[in-house]
Order: structure tokens, then sequence, then C-alpha cells
């Protein structure tokens, strides 16, 4: 996500760090380019206009001209800047009151709104919420069916269907508060919004049960058109937060700079996969520092938390410093990071992954499989002791695992040269001797 | 013509921001050629026309106020249209597909979530029917819950054979059957359905070559035509995509949906000048006969259109 305009504005930076002193035409010319480039990502224009005009005056200020890093001190306001456009704080759903919470979504056609309906469900569930998912598309064909196969497989209670729709959501919204649960999540048809009379069926809606949150679900995308879009269906909803879809393609999210701006309704969540966890909240700075080519270090770290077991993780690094790590280890780290989510999704999160080339990286999820059947089809014994494993032993492996010689081949090789860094790591004390330390 | 009129509703709400944005320009025009091209491109820029290719059209009208310095705003627009149409032809004429000797004809449809491909898809099966041509819908969206439900409702509605298997079957033996069907039936056209992806996705992109190479040997030649859909509300990033996904199969022509929004399709331009591909069809609505046969003078006028 975001990571090839991450790739453009940190060179844009990186360029103006260089020059000890700062005039008028070199930030001019850095503006200008900073100006392309949020174009070309599909930032809208009028946005990019005011976005720049609020930059110049704080970039050439005496302050900043006079201190001894102005570059610095620009890329600064441009990464402050980013963050009051992209909304500043971070908005979670507000939990208020003991009826249930009437969540809405909407957007136009394609955009996502059955998929991310069912992984919001899946998203309160596990924070102990109760959640009722309601299909309120009567028009595309298996829209509903669509819904009911999702919230089964989420475990998670699905209700409407057929009918009007404005009907269908004021049914559901009794019986949500009749079989008290915590939340209802409406998956509206998606419309145009140039479409008045689906247009008025919102608002119906809307006045039939009062939703706390109106959520417009928009494709990350979207070209200019996403800020028209978001206008009218801010008009008619006065939305309560925006969820962009489809950020885990290279699109360079221009769409999530224009909507906050315009609308003023916070970017509550974005979706970033295919799988129903795929939902994260959307932290402002963060972001900012993603696509400024900064990192996401803190995201980083906080989903390595989520995941990793403490003990485990102590117990490995005892092992690690004698130089025991066997297979099995691997095989742990293997599905510890898996856990964790799409690899690409955490490169994207590594400071300086654009320019590392890394950004673009095509991680290979399907490769990760692989080489934990090729794990699996090891004995206990081989595992512990990779020097067992002959010829007749990776023939073996290969067949019970479905790949190749060669494949096992790799796996043990890269395996191998891991043990050695990790030795020399492991052996060194902490900053003293970095593995590397011996080239110079 | 009904076809333009309809195109042109379709693209109503772009006279809104480019024709209306031209219409304003014109009446405070003449003052200062620069200011003028500024704001020309700067309108072209909001139609996602993208600003490589905004800056051509830019330099186009400059070159023509270089030589006419007398130039109307008649003739900016002639020049500006001349433009987008050269754009537009410098790729092959959207004629339909070669017929293959021994029917079926194979379509195979593909494009990122969301973007129309089964909408697209059941009113194409129209189209053909309508022409006397039977067609069978082969469901190789085998991923998203219900995408074989929703196909199954299309073939109904416009009255083609489906080949479908269970959620969660392998899509490629999903196409491969329902081209083997297609053929011992008799059917003359076989529409492939196929789960949206990102076209970032390695794997992802793989299982599509996969479909393509085992339609191949099911039928001779097979897939003839390798339809990419393509949402109007795209930004740049719908470059993006069909580079990749003609990089990996080959893509033999562009459907441009969605153009009944407010979304001009303006990304079609650069579409075709940088990477040459010719649009097929057009997707004005989403009823069975919303779908248009391209043709590059209509698209533009429908684009610059002012009233």
């Amino acid at each position: 996500m975001f990571s090839s305009l991450a790739a453009k504005l940190d060179g844009i930076l990186k360029k103006l760090q260089g020059h000890g002193k700062l005039d008028e035409r070199t930030v001019d010319e850095a503006l200008r380019e900073l100006r392309l480039a949020l174009l070309e990502a599909d930032v809208n224009y009028r946005v990019v206009k005011d976005f720049v005009a609020s930059i110049r005056p704080k970039a050439l200020s005496e302050q900043v001209l006079a201190s001894i890093t102005p570059g610095h001190q620009v890329a600064w306001i441009v990464h402050q800047e980013m963050v009051r456009l992209l909304g500043g704080e971070s908005a979670p759903i507000h939990w208020s009151g003991i009826d249930p919470m009437v969540i809405m979504l909407a957007g136009l056609q394609g955009s996502g709104k059955t998929t991310t309906a069912a992984k919001l469900a899946l998203l309160l569930k596990r924070q102990q919420r109760r959640v009722l998912l309601v299909a309120a598309d009567v028009y595309r064909p298996a829209a509903v069916a669509q819904l009911r196969t999702l919230s089964s497989q989420i475990g998670v209670d699905c209700d409407g269907g057929e009918g009007d729709p404005v009907a269908i959501c004021s049914a559901a919204a009794v019986r949500a508060r009749r079989e008290v649960y915590d939340a209802v999540v409406l998956d509206t048809a998606g419309r145009l919004h140039i479409d008045s009379e689906m247009m008025e069926e919102l608002a119906r809606i809307v006045a039939a049960v009062s939703p706390k949150e109106r959520l417009l679900v928009a494709d990350g995308m979207t070209g200019q058109d996403a800020v028209k879009t978001a206008q009218e269906f801010h008009a008619t909803l006065s939305l309560t937060g925006i969820i962009l879809t489809k950020l885990d393609g290279d699109a360079r999210g221009g769409a999530a700079l224009s909507v906050r701006a315009v609308t003023g309704a916070p970017i509550k969540f974005v979706g970033v996969g295919e799988k129903l966890q795929d939902l994260e909240p959307f932290h402002p700075s963060r972001i900012a520092s993603r696509i400024l080519g900064m990192g996401d270090v803190l995201s980083l770290v906080e989903k390595a938390r989520a995941q990793a077991d403490e003990e485990k993780a102590t117990e490995m690094q005892r092992r690690l410093r004698r130089g025991e790590l066997g297979l099995s280890d691997f095989l742990d780290q293997l599905r510890q990071v898996k856990k964790m989510g799409s690899l690409e999704q955490l490169v994207s999160m590594i400071p300086g992954a654009s320019k590392l080339g890394l950004a673009d990286a095509q991680v290979d999820e399907g490769g990760l499989a692989r080489m934990e059947a090729i794990i699996l089809s090891m004995t206990k014994e081989e595992r512990a002791r990779p020097v067992l494993i002959n010829g007749s032993r990776r023939k073996r492996i290969a067949r019970g695992s479905g790949t190749t010689v060669q494949e096992v081949n790799r796996l043990l090789r890269e395996f191998e040269a891991m043990q050695k860094m990790m030795k020399r790591v492991g052996g060194a004390k902490l900053g003293h001797r970095f593995p590397f330390g011996r080239l110079q | 013509m009904k076809a333009f009129t309809r195109l042109k509703a379709g693209l109503a709400k772009t006279r809104n921001v480019l024709g209306q944005g031209l219409q304003l320009l014109r009446s405070s025009s003449a003052e200062n050629r620069q200011e003028l091209l500024d704001e020309l491109e700067e309108l072209l820029i909001q139609a996602d026309v993208g600003i490589q290719t905004a800056g051509i059209i830019r330099d186009d009208v400059s070159a023509y106020f270089a030589v006419h310095p007398g130039a109307t705003w008649d003739d900016v627009l002639g020049i500006v249209r001349a433009s987008m149409v050269r754009m537009l032809s410098a790729v092959p004429p959207a004629e339909a597909a070669i017929l293959p000797p021994i029917p079926p004809e194979v379509v195979l449809v593909i494009g990122v979530n969301g973007g129309g491909k089964t909408t697209t898809i059941g009113k194409l099966a129209y189209r053909h029917v309508q022409a006397g041509r039977r067609v069978l819908l082969g469901a190789a969206d085998t991923f998203r819950a219900a995408a074989v439900e929703q196909l199954a409702i299309w073939a109904d509605r416009v009255g083609a054979d489906l080949l479908a298997q269970k959620s969660g079957a392998d899509p490629a033996s999903v196409a491969f059957d329902a081209v083997a069907a297609g053929r011992s039936r008799g059917n003359d056209v076989v529409i492939l359905d196929t789960a949206g992806r990102l076209h970032t996705k390695v794997n992802l992109m793989q299982e599509l070559l996969k479909i393509q190479r085992v339609v191949g040997k099911a039928h001779e030649g097979a897939p003839h035509e390798v339809l990419l859909v393509v949402d109007a509300t795209m930004g740049q990033n719908a470059i993006a995509q069909a580079r990749q996904f003609h990089q990996s199969l080959g893509i033999t022509g562009i459907v441009v949906s969605k153009l009944d929004g407010t979304a001009k399709g303006g990304v079609v331009l650069p579409l075709a000048r940088e990477l040459g591909l010719p649009v097929r069809w057009l997707g004005v609505g989403e009823g069975l006969d919303d779908l248009e046969p391209f043709e590059a003078g209509a698209f533009v006028d429908a684009l610059l259109s002012a009233d």
C-alpha cells in the first residue's frame, strides 16, 4: 500500500535534505515535484493545491531557512501536514449507550461493501461483541447469498434478505434490541451517488434505524472522482467515517488523502487483503510515515507483539545463542510470520522499504506453505539434525510434501546459511561485533 | 443515433467537470493564453486523463496557438478532440475478434475485484443471445462467496447455458469443463467468469495463466479473446493494472465499466496511448442492453460534450 508514492516522495525529500542551504527556488522545485507525485497518485486536484499551498509558507519561513538542517525541517513539515490531511488522531468506533450499535455501510457498486461488512463483523466479534449482519442488498443478484455464506464462515448471525431494504433494516434493529446484540452491521446495495431514488432509500434507512455509524466504503484505487462520490454520500448520510478498501495492491492511495480532506469524516478502517481478517484500524500518523517512506515500525511491533509467544521467544533466544536451532524452530518461525499477516503487508511497514527496492517485491505467499510442507514431511530426528538428510531422504521428503528435490535442497541451504549467521549474532555481545563488521 | 445518446447519458456528469469546465473557460478565455493552457491541463487531470496525457494535449493546443494566433475557442476544442481521437485510434479498431474455424469462441474475462466482470458478462451474453448465438457461461470464479449463484442468475436471465462446480473448486478445471461442454453441446460462444484479483498478487496471476493454458488444451486457439474489465471510476492505477494483466496474459481488449457514474473514464486515453490496447465495450448501466461497442469519435464527443 502506498509504496510507489512513498518511493517518489522519499526521493524528493532526500534531494531536499542534500542541500545545505535552501532558497525559494529549491523549495518551489521540490514542491512542484511533490505536486506531480501526488497527482499521479490520484490525489484530488484541489486537495493537492491546498496541500502544497499549506506547506510553502511554512517551508519558506525564517526559522526553517536559517536552521542548520533546513531540508529535514521541510520533510518534517510535509509529514505534519500529511498527518493533518489524513485526519490527525485515529478514530475508533465509539461505543455508547445500551442499545445495539447500528453500523451502516454504503458506497458505489463494487467498492467492497459485502466483504467489508463480514470483515468488520469478524473484527467486532474478536473484540467479544455479539454481532448481527444484515443483508439489505436486494438488487444485486446473489448479494444476500454472498453475505450469508460469509457470515457462516465467520460464525456470526445473519438477517434480512428479501423485500424492502428499509423494512429489512428496521426489523433487524428490532431483533437486535430484543436479542441483545452489541452491534448490527447493515450491508446496503451499491448505488451511484447521482441516482436520487437510491440515495433517497439510504436516507429512509437512516430515518428508520438511526445508525450511529454511517460509513462510506470506498475503493482505494478510485481516481479523481472519489471526492465527488464522497461528497454526495456525505450530503445524504452525513458520514461518520470512511472505510478504504483494496489497499493491498499497488494503488498509490490518493483517494485516502482526498476523501478525508473533502468530507472531514475520518478514515476508520482500511481493507488490506482478501482474507476476512484483513481489515485494520487506520492510524493517520503511521500511514503518513509509510507514505513518506519512514516505515511503520509501530504497527509492525504491535503485530509481532499480538502474535508472539513470550516464553517461546526467550527459549528460542537461549538456544539461538548456543547455536542449537533446528528445523522445527524454523517451522515455528514460519508460523509466527504467517500469523502476523501477509508478507507484503509486513514488508510495507519496514522503514525505507521503498528505497531498498522491497516495496514492489513480489512476495510468493505460496512459498511459505511449501516450506512448511517440506519441514512437515521430515521426521523429528531429521528436523533436529538436518545433516542426516541424505539423497534418498531428500527424495522421500520431496515426494511427501509434493515438492521437488531442488526445493528441498534450497530450503536446507537457506537454513544452513541462517544457522551460520545466527551463531555469529548469538555469539557476539550486543552492540559489539555486528555480523558484517568484519567486512570492512 | 440511439447508441450515442445513451453513451452521452451515461457520461452525463462528465460535462459537469470537463465539458462544463471547458464552457466556463470559453467565457473567460482569450485574455491570457498561458493561464488558459494551465486551466485546460487542470481540467484534463481532473478527468483522470493523467499528467502525461494531459501534457500532450496541452502541447497540441499550444502548438496550434503558435501557428494560429487568432485561434477561436471552437478551434481549441477541435484540437483537444482531434488529439484525443488520435490517441484512441492509434490502436487497432475494435472489430470483433476473428472467429475460430471451429466453434465455440472462448472469451476469458478478467479484472480486479469489484470492477464489474460478472455484470459485464451478463450483458455481453445477452448481446450474443440476441444475435442468435448459443452462449455458455463458465463460473470459474470459485473464490468469492456466492459468485457462482450470481452468474447463474445472469445465465437464467439472458437465456444462456451455465457450467458451474461448487464454490472452492479449482477454477482451471471449471474453465476446462466449460469449454469442453461448449464444444460437445455445440455452443457458439463460451464466456468464462474469473475471480477478481489484484494484479500484484503473484500466485493469483499464476492461477489465471493456468486457466489460460488449460483452456487452450480443451479447444484449439482458446481463449480467443481475453477481456480486461476496467472500472471507469478508477484512477491512474488502471494503467498499472492493465500493464500487469497484459504482460501476464496478453489482453486482446478492454471493457470500460460503470460509465453511468460521474467518472469520466478519462483513464481510457492513457490506457490506449501507453499500452496500445483496444477498447471493445463500454458499460453504461445495469440494464441488459447497457453495453455499447466502443467508437473513438463518439466516446470523445461524449467526454467533451457540454450540453
